[in-house]
């Protein structure tokens, strides 16, 4: 199942993956340019009905690593879609039109580590207080 | 007709995590939700980053008080993913014994706290009651009634006396009485299903636009489940079945997880047959975590809990990522609450079992005047007199 997964992934952005590491049987990390994320996890959403777990975000020092974690429930397989962003103008485009779910893991990212996501419908802070200070990320490293 | 907007939240001593909700409504009728949280943010993520491996499992235990054991299952899951870790068979068993019971004894907190929000107060104490032993089995496990510190990474940290399980068994066998108590109570009362048959509708789209997780997706038809599809500790060593409903409704959220505390009790006591026969070791000794990443996966009572972590090789992870179920599934109330009357409301929050005790500090606030209309207590009347009234009209 996992690889028929993988095999169709393949298939539709043959010319798009940067790079693929299966770690185990049922985990597989995909990367991809930061401009293309829209468009694969409209992929793996419509076409493919995966669904979005969550989505983490890591402060690597040079870059920001976003990582789309999809589950494709019915072989247990999670395929975790990774992006690198600037971190000096961390800015991605909003997948929370495309799925509703994202919203909020989208708001608790970009008040935590400071990423801006494009045309998101309600970019506010989500668990951060209102008299935290502006341009302050905790998960940010420096 | 003026619109007003009532706050729901944040505090409450009963509840099990903050949250605020802010219906705006016309009369009767609930034209618009919004939720605000972080009331109850500890930075646990980031707190991860500065404790060493078995510490970590410590520290997501206490994520939460309730589905304690889910978080230290989905982090060892977690931990065993990045570094390949085989789990002796023993250790599975007493992992699933420990998930099930918590599961149990979850679900009859929520029972018991929605059958006090629609006026069923018997139900409460009822359910409540038929809780107290599944944590004295808990107790007779562990050690603990909650926080059961059994998980580790590559095993268990306590075994199983083989000289106990008759006992534990016995303890087991009686809770059946108190759940076929419940399952009558509820399919058979007219009310209950007049104050919950039709309520709060979640429609299956929804559930796959939210991403909803756990009893609240499966009681609308979305058969997902960590233990069956991705099966980890003894799931997939036993018999048990996916409960799953096609209403979507309040009703539905119930049933599905009476039917699932069966579910949870055969599941625990195939497991201690198998402790009887399955001896060995219940820990592989773990002595390193290498550079990696790792994803780990547990179905808690409410749903998937998702732990992943990035490893450099040192004794501690870089980076710690937890998503627990509620995250995915309080948003739903968005389209589960609007449309619906006020006193509907407090049971539709309550259905996702999220922290409808939050209801407790409501207050309407009239938008024009900004003057207190109505209090916590008196939404949690409106909804149980909305049962007293049914049952008198059925009188009639």
């Amino acid at each position: 199942m996992a690889e028929e997964i993988l095999a169709r992934i393949k298939d539709e952005f043959s010319k798009k993956i940067l790079k693929v590491f299966e770690k185990s049987p049922r985990r597989i990390y995909i990367d991809f340019d930061s401009k293309d994320i829209p468009q694969v996890v409209s992929f793996l959403f419509r076409e493919m009905g995966g669904r979005l777990a969550t989505a983490t975000g890591i402060d690597t020092r040079k870059n920001i690593e976003i990582l789309y974690h999809f589950s494709f429930d019915s072989s247990g397989t999670i395929v975790s879609l990774r992006t690198l962003i600037d971190k000096k103008n961390p800015e991605i485009e909003s997948i929370t039109p495309i799925i509703k779910g994202a919203e909020w893991i989208e708001r608790e990212m970009h008040e935590l580590l400071g990423v801006n996501f494009k045309n998101h419908p309600n970019l506010k802070r989500l668990l951060l207080f209102e008299d935290w200070p502006e341009g302050k990320y905790p998960l940010r490293r420096e | 007709m003026a619109k007003t907007i009532i706050p729901v939240g944040p505090y409450h001593p009963l509840q099990e995590e903050p949250e605020f909700f802010k219906l705006l409504v016309e009369g009767e009728k609930v034209l618009e939700l919004e939720i605000e949280l972080g009331y109850n943010h500890r930075g646990i993520e980031k707190v991860a980053e500065s404790k060493s491996y078995d510490q970590v499992i410590f520290l997501v235990e206490r994520v939460c008080g309730i589905c304690s054991t889910s978080h230290p299952i989905a982090c060892v899951n977690a931990l065993e993913d990045l570094a390949d870790i085989k789990v002796p068979e023993r250790a599975l068993y007493i992992r699933s014994i420990i998930a099930e019971l918590e599961r149990l004894h979850s679900h009859l907190l929520w029972l018991g706290l929605a059958g006090h929000f629609i006026g069923y107060n018997t139900v409460w104490m009822w359910a409540w009651k038929y809780r107290e032993p599944v944590l004295d089995i808990c107790e007779r496990i562990s050690g603990n009634r909650n926080h059961y510190a059994m998980m580790k990474a590559g095993g268990v940290r306590r075994d199983i006396d083989n000289n106990d399980i008759p006992h534990i068994m016995k303890m087991v066998d009686n809770l059946l009485p108190g759940l076929d108590l419940f399952m009558g109570a509820v399919m058979d009362d007219p009310v209950i299903a007049l104050r919950t048959k039709g309520v709060g509708v979640l429609t299956k789209e929804d559930v796959i636009e939210y991403g909803a997780l756990g009893p609240t997706a499966r009681a609308s038809g979305v058969a997902i489940d960590v233990r069956k599809d991705e099966p980890y500790a003894a799931y997939p060593l036993v018999e048990w079945k996916l409960i799953t409903r096609e209403e979507g409704d309040v009703f539905a959220k119930i049933v599905v997880r009476i039917l699932e505390m069966y579910e949870a009790v055969k599941i625990i006591k195939q497991c201690l047959e198998k402790l009887k026969i399955v001896g060995g070791e219940i820990d592989a000794k773990v002595k390193e975590i290498p550079p990696g990443e790792g994803i780990g996966r547990g179905e808690a009572p409410r749903g998937e809990v998702f732990h992943y972590i990035r490893s450099d090789g040192s004794n501690r992870p870089i980076r710690y990522k937890i998503r627990a179920p509620s995250y995915m599934n309080v948003p739903t109330n968005q389209k589960s609450v609007v449309g619906g009357t006020v006193s509907d409301a407090t049971i539709t929050l309550a259905a996702v079992d999220p922290c409808y005790c939050c209801t407790e500090r409501v207050a309407v606030v009239d938008k024009k005047t900004g003057k207190k209309g109505l209090t916590g207590q008196d939404l949690i009347r409106l909804s149980q007199e909305k049962t007293l009234r049914l049952k008198s009209e059925r009188l009639e």
